[in-house]
């Protein structure tokens, strides 16, 4: 049984940039003990000498011409996306 | 249901005008986000005037609202992305509309696909199109109903884990998820890239046929894409084919077994010699697939930060809470469920036990279906254990919602293509699929030997 609390699922939280509220972290930490617990039984299958499958299109070192494609997309375009900007820039709260 | 050639030959003004009122009609499903009525109406005058010419000339189409479209938005069914219109078209919605497809509208889906049923949409869950009271199953829901609601002749899907094919059993449409590689997936929102592909559900498999046909092909844009292999075939060359052991155990409901065991007999008419396979390793592949998906998942999120594009929540003062914040607005709780798993099965200390061990379980699976194609051309099954459930029945239990993918999650995991077809209902009406897994890049002859057998 994996034994995962509160505090574990906020810290998991934390280290995924999302600030949950105190009463979601407790409903997600019944949900997230039940997942694992139904994963773990692949820790009774024997994967001695196995090698791990990352990738399954048999594809190595794909090449491509060293262009630049930037898709006929202009500057302005992508930063109309932004919710916030300020003289051709993103803008953010002040981090220093 | 409607066919691609009930809209070829005919003005392509009046195919939208009459795709659009249909979906109009049926808004009571909640099978669509948005409808992209100027743009369509502009392309269809183009496609009247002749300027645009092609094997889909006129014929209106709706794409699943994670593929990029112009003139419409692209909201992953997400709070995240609600307002959101995207600057660049998918490949796939590209590569369609240069044969003259329209796309007239997006489908509903569960957000960022996360889901079995489209009932974790922002837009509200979408209900099937056999009984409103149930699911339309997912995540590609939408994209299911309103082609067996007769709306468009096929739409367009992505298949993670099942996503096409479920739902297309669910409504009683065809539901095409390719071998992993087959369709470009540039401008296609990504949720577990070693598995995401790009599939179409129809009302017919010819239908399907056309659209992979297009669809297909290697993409600079997308370096996954594998080199050109899709070709349609005129006749199957199939003769033995198995039943998966597994899939017809005492946990499948009884009705949804009979209509594998009535299509089996079927084919044996036919001369198809029909053996049966185990697979023991798919005891473990649902437990795999949510290992690695939710791990991918958890990268491929990250890049949802509220800075670059999407909402930003107004109640943020700190960098840190542009972040924290507007990904805690923007993701709905399946969203926030995967991504803590995946921080989880990726962190130090448990990467071995849980990604690495999942990653290795994986190979085990690839191995047994290797073996088994050795022997057979095509595997044979249900889709999912039971037919759509009734809307927020397994809502509180994330685990019995899993469930449903259970016969869906080891194809994508070994990125086989399947196909999922109709094979009749259950005696309260609800349709049940077949599903046909192939060994990759055998496509064409598995979409050969669908038509050749319904």
């Amino acid at each position: 049984m994996t034994d995962i609390t509160t505090a574990d699922v906020q810290r998991l939280a934390q280290l995924s940039s999302l600030q949950l509220s105190d009463d979601e972290a407790t409903s997600l930490t019944e949900d997230i003990k039940n997942i694992l617990n139904y994963v773990e039984q692949l820790s009774e299958l024997n994967t001695d000498g196995v090698a791990p499958t990352y990738q399954v299109t048999d594809l190595e070192n794909v090449w491509r011409s060293d262009d630049v494609d930037t898709y006929g997309l202009e500057r302005e375009a992508l930063l109309e996306l932004a919710p916030d900007t300020l003289a051709h820039q993103i803008k953010v709260p002040k981090v220093l | 249901m409607v066919m691609i050639s009930d809209f070829l030959g005919t003005s392509a003004v009046e195919n939208v005008k009459k795709a659009l009122s249909a979906a109009r009609e049926n808004e009571s499903f909640n099978a669509l986000i948005s409808l992209s009525e100027t743009r369509a109406l502009e392309r269809a005058q183009k496609v009247d005037a002749g300027e645009i010419t092609g094997r889909l000339a006129g014929v209106p189409f709706i794409a699943k609202d994670n593929f990029l479209t112009l003139g419409d938005t692209t909201t992953v069914a997400s709070d995240f992305l609600k307002n959101f219109e995207a600057p660049i078209q998918a490949t796939a919605i590209e590569k369609l509309e240069t044969e003259g497809a329209i796309c007239i509208g997006k489908a509903n889906l569960d957000a960022f696909a996360h889901g079995g049923s489209t009932e974790n949409s922002a837009f509200g869950p979408t209900k099937n199109a056999h009984d409103e009271t149930r699911v339309a199953g997912g995540s590609s829901g939408g994209s299911a109903v309103v082609v067996a609601l007769g709306i468009v002749p096929f739409a367009l899907g992505t298949d993670t884990g099942g996503s096409i094919r479920q739902p297309a059993s669910f409504n009683g449409v065809v539901g095409v998820k390719p071998t992993y590689g087959t369709v470009s997936r540039f401008g296609v929102v990504a949720m577990a890239s070693s598995t995401d592909t790009i599939g179409v559900l129809s009302s017919t498999v010819d239908d399907a046929e056309l659209v992979m046909d297009i669809m297909s092909g290697r993409d600079s844009r997308d370096m996954t894409t594998l080199p050109d292999f899709f070709a349609p075939k005129q006749e199957s060359q199939t003769k033995r084919v198995a039943v998966i052991k597994e899939f017809m155990s005492d946990a499948v409901n009884p009705e949804v077994r009979k209509a594998t065991e009535v299509y089996v007999e079927a084919l044996k008419a036919q001369g198809v010699e029909v053996g049966e396979v185990s697979l023991p390793m798919l005891a473990y592949a649902l437990p795999t697939y949510y290992i690695v998906v939710p791990a991918e998942i958890s990268s491929n999120l990250a890049r949802y930060d509220g800075v670059r594009y999407g909402a930003r929540s107004p109640e943020a003062s700190s960098l840190d809470e542009v972040y924290g914040l507007s990904r805690e607005a923007g993701f709905m709780a399946e969203n926030k469920r995967r991504i803590i798993i995946g921080s989880y099965v990726l962190s130090s200390g448990y990467f071995d036990a849980y990604y690495l061990k999942a990653q290795k379980a994986r190979t085990l699976l690839i191995n047994e279906f290797n073996k088994a194609f050795e022997s057979y051309d095509f595997l044979i099954g249900p889709v999912a254990p039971d037919p759509a459930f009734k809307i927020g029945e397994n809502s509180d239990d994330p685990v019995k919602m899993y469930m449903a993918d259970i016969m869906t999650v080891p194809a994508s995991l070994a990125g086989l293509p399947a196909v999922s077809i109709p094979a009749g209902a259950t005696s309260e009406g609800l349709p049940v699929g077949v599903q046909i897994i192939g060994q990759r890049q055998s496509d064409a002859e598995l979409l050969a030997f669908a038509k050749r057998s319904v």
